[in-house]
């Protein structure tokens, strides 16, 4: 079967800093790659390289088979990347279907496609259907993001994912700040996208969590990629140790 | 405390801090229709047509500064430029119309060409403070400030500090004739268009209501209330007002996006320059700049938060109608005109202060 999403000898420097010093990955169909290591490892950094908001110094990434060139954010979407940053990227000033449909509003045309005005009332119901769908609800749907708490906003964040019906979802510490019934959602949207045959790369300091939804675990270590292990033949123990640096197995 | 009460108390306190601006205005017409009347033994009324209009005219420049920096606010930029951008079209606008009228052009063409040269000429500065803002990322405070300096030196190299006069009959009727003549009283009526020929008494009973520059900053205020409010750009506006990262990310084309927000500005502060020429049947290159403060404080009234992602056109609307209503009726009261700015003042700090305390109090009942 052929790679959904392939990065080959990724680098990404920033000054005399190598935050992800020659990464490759393979995702495939259906998959949940696990993205773990210490803080400061260059997670975020390297899906960021992916996703066109930063651009890498050498290396290459394949997506569904092509040579993938995301010189901006919107490219990556419009490929069928989306992301869910771990700084969210969501507008508090701005509603849920606002946030949902940002930069891809759907606008109704007067006078022969002259006038464009916003269709708030298609955005609001293909949002609350997203959100049904997602088993997602919200008391307060017209509030602005800003009044929503912490587990509210991701599901935003992954609803308007799933909205724009994405090839390959990106999470990027996707249950940090949760509440435990907060954090069992997101978890089960996980595996709602694999059973949809939608692949996941989740990064996550919670090591139960990456266990309980990925085949793959992948461990970076001060920039560079130090392990990759199939999740059932292995433990939080081991993966821990090449975190820290202890294990490497390009050494 | 039940649930109930604390959602009523919520939603009463959201209500009153989004119609306070229209109570106190509501309030200020009435303070000032009867302390007028009384202070002046019943000669001069507050509540007459003549001061009404008066009003309106007074709000033109500040309302139209007022709406594009509504914009360039609402996306977490201010325009600090748009005083002597105003000078600058009034001047070119005015020195544009001479030269054109002097070489025997038809004159409405003249006033058309003139009119189009002075709002270009304001677009001009407004595009730089754009670009260099978007794309060197330098704060629109500092860059317009620089800007403010460049349009008032060469508004005065332009007009050599004078005011730029000789102007046709038709630049004074675009600043001051009307849509609607009344004439009150057993003779009188109402007249559209044209001013009807009457001397005298009558004359002086002759109203003007909705003098042209009013109807011009009214449907330049509808068409930027609908451009705001239900268009895909003005949502743009308030994404990357909120979080201009995340508007990035979403593929929004920020950097284009701000340009034309400064550009905006400049055009409605143009637009101001041309119309205070032809109310004034002359070019001032000082025209814009006492009213620059004036309109940052109708804005600020207006509930626009000056870190970006809130606001509205009618909340500036009200702030620039309540600074024209104090200040005119101050006038009235004969009070001395210095106090205005205090009023004025105060006035300001205490919207930003009904905006905290709203934020404070709700965050407070849903800490619980
Ligand atoms: N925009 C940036 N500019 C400079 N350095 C950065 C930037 N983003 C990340 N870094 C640095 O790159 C390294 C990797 O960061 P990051 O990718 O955020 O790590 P992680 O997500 O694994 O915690 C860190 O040392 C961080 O300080
Ligand atoms: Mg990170």
């Amino acid at each position: 079967m052929e790679p959904m999403l392939s990065v080959r000898n990724l680098v990404k420097r920033f000054g005399g800093l190598t935050a992800v010093n020659h990464v490759s990955l393979d995702v495939y169909p259906g998959e949940a790659v696990g993205l773990v290591g210490d803080n400061a490892a260059g997670k975020s950094t390297l899906i960021k390289c992916i996703s066109g908001v930063y651009q890498a110094d050498e290396g290459e990434i394949f997506f569904r088979g092509e040579r993938a060139h995301f010189a901006r954010p919107i490219d990556a979407r419009r490929a069928g990347i989306e992301t869910i940053y771990q700084d969210l990227a969501l507008a508090g000033n701005l509603g849920i279907s606002a946030n949902i449909f940002m930069g891809r509003e759907v606008k109704r045309k007067y006078l022969g496609g002259m006038v464009h005005t916003l269709d708030e009332t298609f955005m609001n119901e293909a949002s609350r259907k997203v959100l049904d769908t997602l088993n997602i609800h919200f008391a307060n749907f017209g509030e602005k993001i800003e009044k929503l708490s912490g587990g509210q906003r991701q599901a935003v964040a992954i609803a308007r994912a799933v909205y724009w019906q994405a090839k390959l979802m990106i999470m990027d510490e996707p249950t940090n700040n949760l509440g435990v019934v907060e954090q069992h959602k997101v978890l089960d949207l996980i595996g709602k996208l694999r059973e949809e045959q939608v692949p996941v790369i989740l990064i996550s300091h919670t090591l139960p969590d990456v266990f309980a939804v990925t085949n793959r675990i992948v461990v970076m270590h001060r920039g560079r990629r130090v392990a990759e292990k199939r999740t059932s033949e292995t433990n939080s123990h081991e993966i821990v140790q090449y975190m820290v640096g202890a294990l490497d197995d390009t050494r | 405390m039940g649930d109930g009460t604390v959602a009523r108390q919520k939603q009463l306190i959201l209500v009153f801090s989004r119609v306070w601006a229209w109570v106190f205005l509501a309030g200020l017409i009435a303070f000032f229709a009867t302390s007028v009347n009384i202070q002046s033994r019943g000669g001069v009324n507050f509540l007459t047509i003549r001061n009404s209009q008066n009003i309106l005219m007074a709000i033109v420049p500040v309302l139209l500064m007022g709406l594009g920096q509504t914009f360039v606010v609402i996306a977490a930029g201010i325009d600090l430029s748009v005083g002597w951008v105003m000078g600058l079209s009034s001047v070119v606008s005015a020195m544009v119309i001479v030269a054109l009228t002097d070489r025997g052009t038809y004159e409405p063409l003249a006033i058309v060409i003139g009119c189009l040269a002075g709002v270009v000429a304001a677009i001009i500065p407004g595009l730089i403070n754009g670009v260099i803002i978007a794309t060197l990322r330098i704060p629109s405070f500092i860059v317009t400030l620089g800007m403010s300096f460049i349009a008032r030196g060469v508004a005065f190299l332009l007009s050599g500090g004078n005011v730029v006069g000789g102007q046709p009959q038709g630049v004074r009727d675009l600043g001051n004739e009307a849509l609607l003549y009344l004439i009150s009283g057993s003779h009188g009526g109402l007249y559209f268009l044209r001013p009807p020929a009457v001397t005298g008494e009558a004359l002086r009973q002759l109203d003007r209501i909705l003098q042209w520059p009013v109807v011009i900053t009214f449907v330049l205020l509808l068409i930027m209330l609908f451009v705001l409010h239900k268009t895909q750009f003005g949502r743009h506006v308030y994404a990357i007002g909120g979080n201009r990262e995340a508007a990035l990310r979403a593929g929004i084309p920020v950097d284009r996006h701000i340009i034309v927000l400064y550009a905006l500005s400049a055009a409605t502060a143009g637009i101001a320059g041309v119309l205070s020429t032809a109310r004034f049947s002359g070019g001032s290159s000082i025209a814009g700049d006492p009213l620059l403060l004036s309109s940052i404080a109708a804005v600020i009234i207006g509930g626009v938060s000056m870190f970006g992602g809130e606001g509205s056109v009618s909340g500036t609307l009200i702030g620039a109608l309540i600074i024209a209503v104090m200040t005119t009726g101050l006038v009235m009261l004969n009070v001395q005109p210095f106090w205005q700015y205090i009023v004025v003042g105060i006035v300001v700090i205490l919207a930003v202060l009904i905006d905290q305390a709203r934020d404070l109090i709700i965050g407070r009942m849903e800490a619980g």
